[in-house]
Parts: structure tokens; sequence; C-alpha cells
């Protein structure tokens, strides 16, 4: 089956790119186009190149109202929270090694953290409140005197709520440690104005934005200025904090996603929330279905929701025509149902049995009408196949049984 | 996904044809039906696999079989799998039934072994309890 007739709901994963962020693209690669590498300094190939990885820059910097010299590029928001966690860590070391994080961030900001762990840093890894925030008063108590940097992301990737960065900021100010912010979700999606914000780092990709895959920055505040080790080296671009060719073409797509998110953030707001309202109200008259996150301190574009007495997986696969993703174990090759929503404290089961349904700019009407109407029939024909379903109807609570487990 | 199309098929079919897969229920307290139940919500997967036998010769026949199954795909495709292989067994031939039957009917994924794992143990489980009432 091709994948054009497949409903599209994994924005959150990956956007398409826009067409005329790809047509953009274009005028970067070929003979006929400014295919110069942006270091050559001596032949109009190069200024050409660096003139366009500049304007893309100032796009980027625009649209979270920061300086165009604090953005450093990436391969991707992967690499800018490697950079910016293990960049602050390792350069900072002598001034104090603990570490704030939480349980629900990104694998890419846990990995690097883990990373330090090992190289003799003391890391907390803070439990969400059960709407999947993280209060600022978590942050406030974990605070040491040694606490030398707090990573804790904007929007979360699998429940889509948010987190205030405000406060948690004031908090690090006052506290003397750098607050790190992974911002991948967030383009686009909500306005971000980095020259108010209490942020020291913020890491950005493009692909979550109908930008290209394979790029990504990280912001780093000059004033008070930040200092970061350098994890890749080799020429010294990007003022040393980041060696390697810059990728004019992947570059020149992020400032023209950037460019077009700050234009019609707007627009793309409320078609989405429209979306997010219709497809909640519709989604909530199944018996049984949970949402997971806080509701009122949410993006719509993310909508993650647990149905009960159906396992995750098979909920995936019987909703063959509409590409969404699960928390269930089962998807990953872990066999452990998502960190995220355990950490919220929700029930295994539970756990098991949520999806997440994302919105994006070219969901169209028949998209959500066509989905909630398969969802219906999928979740209760996978409740006729369910034991526990079963049970329910037969007033049965499930928590006294004793199970086989295995 | 790395499911073979088999799994993709015996699924989505089960799905969409539940009667016609023996989907459903017996009453667990009738003296010809045999019960078994493994499994936890938690851990993501719970098969409830019913049998109806009636004696022939000096052994007993699988005549009738129903079945639910909470889980991933391949659970669910697991669990309709066995019930094709179990009509028509007697219960020393339906003891014999391997959860490798089940593996190789399927080409299960080496991650998914434990759905057939945990439908061999449904049909010793069903097995037992019906014993345990003649």
């Amino acid at each position: 089956m091709s994948t054009q007739s497949t409903i599209y709901l994994d924005y959150a994963s990956t956007t398409p790119v826009d067409p005329r962020v790809a047509s953009k693209m274009m005028q970067y690669l070929t003979p006929d186009g400014e295919f110069g590498n942006p270091a050559s300094r001596s032949h109009r190939y190069g200024w050409k190149a660096d003139d366009a990885v500049e304007e893309a820059r100032s796009h980027v910097a625009n649209l979270v109202n920061c300086d165009p010299r604090e953005i450093v590029w990436t391969s991707g928001a992967t690499e800018a929270d490697n950079l910016a966690i293990k960049g602050v860590a390792r350069f900072y070391k002598s001034k104090g090694n603990h570490i704030i994080t939480s349980k629900i961030e990104h694998k890419a900001v846990l990995d690097p953290c883990r990373q330090l762990e090992r190289e003799g840093f003391e890391v907390t890894y803070l439990d969400p409140n059960e709407g999947g925030v993280i209060t600022p008063e978590a942050i406030k108590n974990a605070m040491q005197e040694n606490t030398i940097l707090v990573s804790i992301m904007h929007i979360n990737n699998e429940l889509g709520t948010l987190n205030n960065l405000e406060e948690i900021g004031n908090i690090t100010r006052e506290a003397g440690a750098f607050f790190h912010v992974d911002a991948a979700q967030s383009t686009g999606k909500v306005d971000i104005d980095l020259s108010k914000l209490p942020v020291d780092l913020m890491s950005f990709s493009a692909h979550k934005t109908y930008g290209p895959k394979g790029i990504g920055a990280l912001y780093v505040r000059r004033k008070p200025r930040v200092r970061i080790e350098a994890l890749i080296h080799g020429g010294g671009h990007e003022r040393g904090m980041r060696s390697g060719t810059l990728p004019t073409h992947q570059i020149v797509g992020m400032g023209e996603a950037f460019k077009i998110a700050k234009e019609e953030m707007e627009s793309d707001h409320i078609k989405i929330k429209a979306y997010h309202e219709e497809f909640l109200k519709e989604a909530m008259k199944i018996e049984h279905a949970y949402i997971n996150g806080d509701l009122n301190n949410k993006v719509p574009n993310i909508l993650n929701i647990s149905f009960n007495f159906v396992e995750g997986e098979s909920l995936i696969m019987g909703l063959k025509d509409i590409a969404v993703s699960s928390g269930s174990a089962c998807t990953s090759a872990s066999l452990e149902p998502s960190y995220v929503l355990r950490a919220l404290g929700r029930k295994d089961e539970l756990a098991h049995s949520s999806i997440r349904f994302s919105f994006g700019r070219f969901t169209s009407d028949d998209d959500i009408k066509n989905t909630l109407s398969i969802l219906n029939k999928v979740v209760d024909r996978l409740r006729e196949l369910s034991p526990l379903w079963e049970m329910h109807l037969d007033g049965i609570d499930l928590d006294t049984v004793k199970w086989n487990t295995h | 996904m790395a499911y073979s199309k088999k799994v993709v098929d015996k699924f989505e079919n089960t799905l969409e044809n539940p009667q016609a897969f023996n989907v459903g229920r017996f009453d667990p307290k009738e003296e010809n039906v045999g019960t078994g139940m493994v499994g936890a919500p938690a851990c993501g997967d719970v098969m409830k696999l019913q049998i109806k036998c009636e004696p022939k010769g000096n052994t007993h026949i699988i005549k009738d079989v129903k079945f639910k199954t909470y889980g991933c795909g391949s659970a669910i495709a697991s669990s309709s799998e066995l019930v094709e292989m179990l009509i028509g067994k007697t219960l020393e031939e339906a003891k014999d039934i391997k959860n490798k039957e089940i593996v190789d009917a399927l080409e299960l994924p080496p991650i998914k072994i434990h759905c057939s794992v945990l439908a061999e143990d449904s049909i010793k489980q069903a097995i037992e309890d019906y014993e345990s009432k003649q």
C-alpha cells in the first residue's frame, strides 16, 4: 500500500518538509545553484553560501528573539542536547558536578546525563507531577550548592505538556546554575522570547517544524555568557563550538522553515486547536478513554490517550491506515511501556494502552473525521477480543484478580 | 514493524471476523468446558482460552474452542493460530503442541516468542481445568 493512502497523525515524530522549504533547498545543491562551501573566503561561491547561511541564522534567531550570533548549527536537536549538556558540564566541572533533569526528558537528554554519571557527575532525575509537568518547586527542592546545570524540556514529546520556563529559569539564575531547554517540539507551536526568558541554552530541530532532517541548532547565550566545551573538533567552525563544513542546503531549509513558522504560527495554531477540540470531544465519547497529560497545560498539536482494556500495539495495528505512535512496550524492542507514562504514575496497563495522535499543518478535516470513525470501530473490535473488557463488563475489579504472570 | 505477512493477516482477519475465528466465551461452569487464562495486564498481554470436549473411546476430543486475548498483534495472532490447531485433537495431542509450532506457522520475530509461550501455557491450563472436572 502506498503511504499516500495512510492518514499521517504523527507530526510530533517528524513533519514533512514544506514544499516551499524544499524548493529553496534545491537552490543550494547543483552546479547552477549556490553549492559553495560557506567557509571558502577566496571566491564568490563561498561568499554566496555564507550569505545564505547567515540569512538562515537570522531567521532562526528571529523566531525565538535572540541574537543570530547566539545560534550554533548542529546536526539536529540530539546533537544540540549533547553539546549543551556535556559542553557545560565539562567546561564548568571545577565549579560543581551536580546536574538536575527530569524522568520525562527525551533520550537525547537522558543518555548524555547517563554518560556524565559515568564520568563522575551526579544527576538528579525529577518526577513530573501527575499531569506530566515539572514543577518549579521540584527544581527548587533539588538544587544543591554544587548544581551547575538544569536541563528541562519545554514541551514533552509524548504528552504535549508545557513546562514553565520563566519560573524554572528564575530559580536556576538565583542559584547560579545554567538552564538548558530542549525545545525540539516548541518552534512554530508556541511563542519563545529569549530576550526575556531566563534560559541559557536551548536546543532546536528543523524536522519537527517542516524543515529537513539532519539539521538543528543550539542557542548559546552571550550575555551573561555561557561557555561550552566542543564535542567535535576540526576547523573551528561555529566559533569553535561545532566544527565541520556547514551543510548549506540543510541550513537554508531550517532557516526557511523557521521563517514560515514565524509567519504562520498563528494560523497553524487556530486550525490545529480546532482539530484538537473536535478530536478530544469525539474520542472522549469512547468509554474508558483517558487523556495523559494535563489538558489545561499542553499544546493542542499533541494528544495522548489511553483506551483501557485495549493494548496499544494491537490498536496501532488495527489502525493500519493511520500513522500514529504508541507508548506501548510492544512497539519497541525493550518490552517496557513508555517511561514517560510510567513516570506520571499511570498504571502499567494504561501505559500499555496509550496512543499519541499529533496534528500538523497538512492535517485536513477529513483526516480527523476518518480517524475518529476508524478509531471507534477498532477500539470496539479489540474490546470484543479482550478478556479484560469481558471481565470489566462482568463487574470484576481487575485490581483484585490474581494474575498468572509469566 | 518486523512482522511477517502471516501475523498481519491472521491479526486482521481475526479482528475483521471474530466469530469465524472462534472469538467468544463458553460458560466456564459447564462440565465439558476447560478454561485457561495466562498473562497479566501489567505485562501487556492476557490470553483466555476455553475448550469444549467430549469423550471418545478412552480419551477426550476437543470439539470447539473459544478465546479472547488482550495483547499486541502477535499475541492475538498466536492465540488465533493455536485455536485452529486445537479443534478435533485429542487432549493428548493438544498437550503435545509446542510453542515452536506457532512460531514457525506465523514466522514470529524473536522478540515475540513469548507470545507463543503464552499460547502454549494457555492450552495446558485449559486442559488441566477440564481434567480436574472429569
